[in-house]
């Protein structure tokens, strides 16, 4: 009998709790963003949207997801394909790869600053080879390329190591008499990877790719500590809708907005990689 | 000329070798170089942060992190940092352990919307979430709190540690328990005297993880506290006021338990996501 | 003390029956074997009496009481896993031990029952180990101690010796029926091996479908068949099956050859009969031989009689090449008789 409703009990205190920090402030927000005085109305969006920041914002959301997400795929790919044939050694590599996995966002920002700062040490990399005779301010509005090219690097420094971790376990997952197999056939190591390996590491690869996607549209704090106001994005609107200008409503709109990129972009990872029913190792 | 295609082989595969070394240094680098960059900044004095050229060896100077220690309400949010990633860690683990084993140990019905709930909240942009809860917390006094603050890093925190901790009992095989069973064992004794012994090191990784996911949050930590800010809330805070050598310090501190996070769970990260991912 | 008894078991998994009605009475100090194929509920059945599964209908007895609704620990049993669960955390001792520490024993009791179950199992040098410094045979070892250890009424073994190799399984098989002739516990083995069957039981309960179709000896079980699948099932290679068509009051045609039979007037039988109580002789079956294997000891023959599959173990120094006719007499008190549509035997 107690067997019955032992599941029950056991998953009641994660129910209880995702239903009132999860799903009711989901519920909440939804309000938040739907509703006015007057009832239903698509007002905030309307609002949000028109505000000339928000084409500007989404653009820089979208384009440093674009820019960032296919390069650390392939360099998680390459660093997981490197470590698996790794004999010794392997454990400290594998460490020092995922150290970033520890490191917030803040932290990464920080780190990057130090060396895109104008007193910082890519300046003195470059006044150090002659290249430039004072440090030039490299984060500023007269040089929007730098500062993309910053946060993009922070952002494959820091989020790299999340993907490698799940492609190293994906692929540890994979028997190796798959790759004998193929050997004795004739398949050359780049066939292997892309006909075995890459197939194989599909359910890996969309869990990976989903994570990093939707992390990649919340990007928020290594933005501000780089670029701060230069390089607007959607969360650091969030943030000021709800800070800066107290603006609860415009704050939910603008969060579901992401909610509904993020959605439609986990649909659409899945979707691709999706693997066939009975196709599963 | 036999000879002569062998040592061309020998060649290329030593060739290859060499850049296959090269990469591996080289990507270790990449991940090393910035961090050593802080380390300079870090134990330097704040007038050798400010001051350019820098200089590729660290001074050994405690001024920056005794300018930091110093700062106003600085150390009282690295306590509150620790106190709100401890509650998390310990919230977290015992919430979503029973969790985690329920869905390794038993098919009942639901059980496929109890995980797509999970999956659900790991797809979600929570930090998100943090508005409306601040509107909530006001209500109920729990904002500006630690408590407060945990609750919603705990949220953060479930997915990962249900689908960690479900990874962890699966790999615990079933018959172990029915053989205490068999040998005069309640379920609970079973669990006590068999399972938890096998399974506390990676119990142990999943709560660092949790403590480290609560102590790198950002948004949340911004959006809830006032008073009693984080560490991470109070450097964001004061991003654009603060001096560098303040960043840099306050950076550092931030990364510490990060380089001992990743050590400490090294063993288990692989195992963890390996059946998590299914 | 422990008779057991098995009364109406039915077990469901959702849509799926497992077990329907399963009725069984197991002697004090029998040696029950369960067998039958992957999937048929024997390993169901097992864990329904351990406690570990729960019954959808029926009723478990051990001795006088009534245990279905029971946990495991309070029903008299101890149990042999098939992957031997043996604790990894704790030493060799201790898993011995395991049980009698939460009977709360003391301390000298527990050495000394631990003591005297590793020598009865040849594993005292090992006692301070841990499970990952053995071998499978070790382990399987410290498993039955850690069993017999408890002193239970009933011991169940869930098919102990199926990842042991073949020579070590031998060599287990006769050990594990010694020291539990001697234990003088009962005991239910589950099994898919019919040689181990044999070998162990004091009685096979042959089970197919989530039924039990025999419960009888080792020989009446090979000898005597209970319904069709049971003379298919058992032996190595199984039963000949051939169409019989009546030809009269108790007179059956068998591939164009007469044989007494039973006096039933169904419409069709099946005649059975063993390979190795084939002879060839000047009249009886004829057979064209298909394939020849010789064995060492005896020389197998797969060949074709009225069109079906037949088998017949013959004497090694026969000369039998593919395509050769034979003639194959069936010794008479051998042959068996089973209704196609009952698929029950048919008495003579």
């Amino acid at each position: 009998m107690s067997t019955r409703y032992l599941p029950y009990i056991l998953i009641l205190p994660v129910t209880i709790f995702l239903c009132v920090f999860f799903l009711y402030p989901f519920v909440l927000v939804a309000q938040q963003a739907f509703w006015s005085d007057t009832g239903f109305t698509l007002d905030n969006f309307r609002k949000v949207v028109g505000h000339w920041k928000f084409p500007i914002s989404l653009k820089n959301t979208l384009l440093l997801a674009a820019a960032v997400v296919p390069i650390q795929l392939a360099l998680a790919l390459l660093m997981a394909t490197m470590v698996n044939n790794m004999g010794r050694g392997r454990d400290l590599v594998l460490y020092v790869w995922t150290i970033p996995l520890g490191i917030s966002d803040l932290a990464a920002g920080i780190i990057w600053l130090a060396i895109f700062d104008q007193s910082g040490f890519l300046n003195s990399m470059m006044s150090g080879l002659g290249l430039i005779d004072r440090p030039m301010n490299l984060l500023s509005y007269q040089s929007p390329g730098l500062v993309f090219l910053a946060i993009m690097l922070a952002e494959i420094w820091r989020a790299t190591a999340i993907m490698l971790v799940i492609l190293v376990a994906g692929i540890g997952l994979i028997p190796k008499e798959y790759y004998e197999a193929a050997e004795v056939f004739g398949a050359s190591p780049w066939k292997r990877f892309t006909r075995i390996t890459l197939p194989l590491l599909r359910p890996s690869l969309s869990t990976a790719l989903v994570l990093r996607v939707i992390l990649a549209f919340e990007v928020f704090a290594v933005v501000q500590a780089l670029g701060g106001t230069l390089f607007p994005v959607l969360m650091g609107e969030t943030y000021n809708y709800q800070f800066e200008l107290l603006n609860g409503r415009s704050a939910a709109a603008v969060a579901l907005i992401i909610l509904a990129i993020s959605i439609a972009a986990t649909l659409v990872i899945l979707r691709v990689l999706r693997v066939p029913k009975g196709a599963t190792i | 000329m036999t000879a002569v295609t062998t040592d061309t082989a020998g060649d290329t595969r030593r060739a290859g070798r060499y850049v296959y070394l090269a990469s591996v240094t080289l990507l270790c680098a990449w991940v090393l170089v910035p961090l050593y960059f802080l380390l300079i900044n870090t134990l330097s004095s704040p007038e050798a942060v400010n001051a350019f050229p820098k200089s590729f060896i660290p001074e050994f100077d405690l001024g920056s992190l005794t300018f930091f220690a110093n700062f106003a309400g600085m150390l009282s949010a690295l306590k509150n940092s620790i106190l709100v990633a401890g509650v998390t860690m310990i919230l977290s683990i015992t919430i979503s352990a029973p969790a985690g084993y329920a869905l390794s140990r038993f098919d009942f019905p639901g059980k496929e919307l109890f995980r797509l709930l999970i999956l659900l909240t790991r797809a979600f942009p929570l930090p998100l979430l943090a508005l409306p809860l601040a509107v909530m917390f006001i209500r109920t006094g729990l904002d500006d709190t630690v408590l407060g603050l945990a609750l919603v890093h705990t949220t953060l925190a479930i997915p990962f540690a249900v689908l960690i901790t479900f990874s962890l009992f699966s790999g615990i095989p079933v018959e172990l328990e029915e053989a205490a069973w068999t040998l005069g064992c309640t379920r609970l004794t079973a669990f006590t005297k068999v399972v938890l012994p096998l399974i506390l090191p990676g119990i142990t990784a999943s709560a660092i993880f949790a403590f480290v996911i609560s102590w790198n949050e950002v948004f949340a930590a911004a959006v809830l506290t006032i008073e009693n800010r984080t560490l991470t809330a109070f450097l964001l805070q004061n991003l654009d006021t603060s001096p560098l050598h303040l960043k840099f310090a306050g950076g550092f501190i931030l990364v510490v338990p990060a380089l001992i996070f990743i050590f400490a769970v090294r063993k288990y990260l692989f195992a963890m996501w390996g059946i998590a991912n299914r | 003390m422990a008779e057991i008894q098995i009364k109406n078991v039915a077990k469901r998994f959702g849509e799926y029956q497992a077990l329907s009605d399963i009725n069984l009475t197991i002697a004090d100090q029998e040696f029950m074997v369960l067998l039958g194929a992957s999937g048929c509920g024997k390993t169901t059945l097992l864990r329904i009496i351990a406690g570990l599964e729960t019954q959808s209908t029926g009723e478990v007895w051990i001795g006088d009481k009534r245990v279905d609704h029971l946990p495991p620990k309070d029903r008299g049993i101890a149990m042999v896993f098939q992957n031997y669960a043996v604790f990894p955390h704790l030493t060799v001792f201790e898993n011995i031990g395991f049980g009698l520490r939460m009977q709360k024993l003391p301390n000298d009791e527990v050495t000394r029952r631990v003591q005297r179950t590793a020598e009865l199992m040849h594993i005292e040098q090992l006692l301070k180990r841990y499970s990952g410094e053995l071998s499978g045979g070790q382990r399987q070892r410290v498993a039955v101690a850690r069993a017999l250890a408890m002193e239970p009424d009933v011991i169940l073994m869930d098919e102990p010796l199926s990842n042991l190799d073949a020579l070590l399984r031998l060599e287990m098989r006769a050990e594990l029926k010694g020291v539990l002739a001697e234990s003088k516990t009962t005991a239910i083995y589950v099994t898919h091996d019919q040689v181990e069957a044999m070998s162990l039981a004091d009685r096979i309960s042959v089970m197919h479908q989530g039924r039990i179709v025999q419960a009888a000896t080792p020989v009446e079980v090979y000898r005597n068949p209970a319904e069709r699948f049971v003379a298919g099932f058992i032996g190595n290679p199984p039963m000949n099956f051939v169409t019989a068509r009546p030809e009269g009051k108790g007179r059956w045609n068998v591939a164009g050859q007469s044989f007494d039979g039973p006096a039933s007037d169904a419409g069709a039988l099946e005649f059975a009969i063993r390979p190795e109580d084939l002879t060839p002789a000047e009249a009886g079956l004829r057979a064209t031989a298909k394939v020849v294997e010789p064995l060492g000891a005896h020389l197998l023959v797969t060949c074709e009689v009225d069109g079906a599959l037949f088998r017949a173990v013959l004497d090694s120094d026969l000369v039998v090449k593919p395509e050769d006719s034979l003639t194959l007499a069936p010794m008479p008190d051998r042959v068996r008789w089973f209704d196609p549509e009952t698929t029950k035997a048919v008495a003579v």
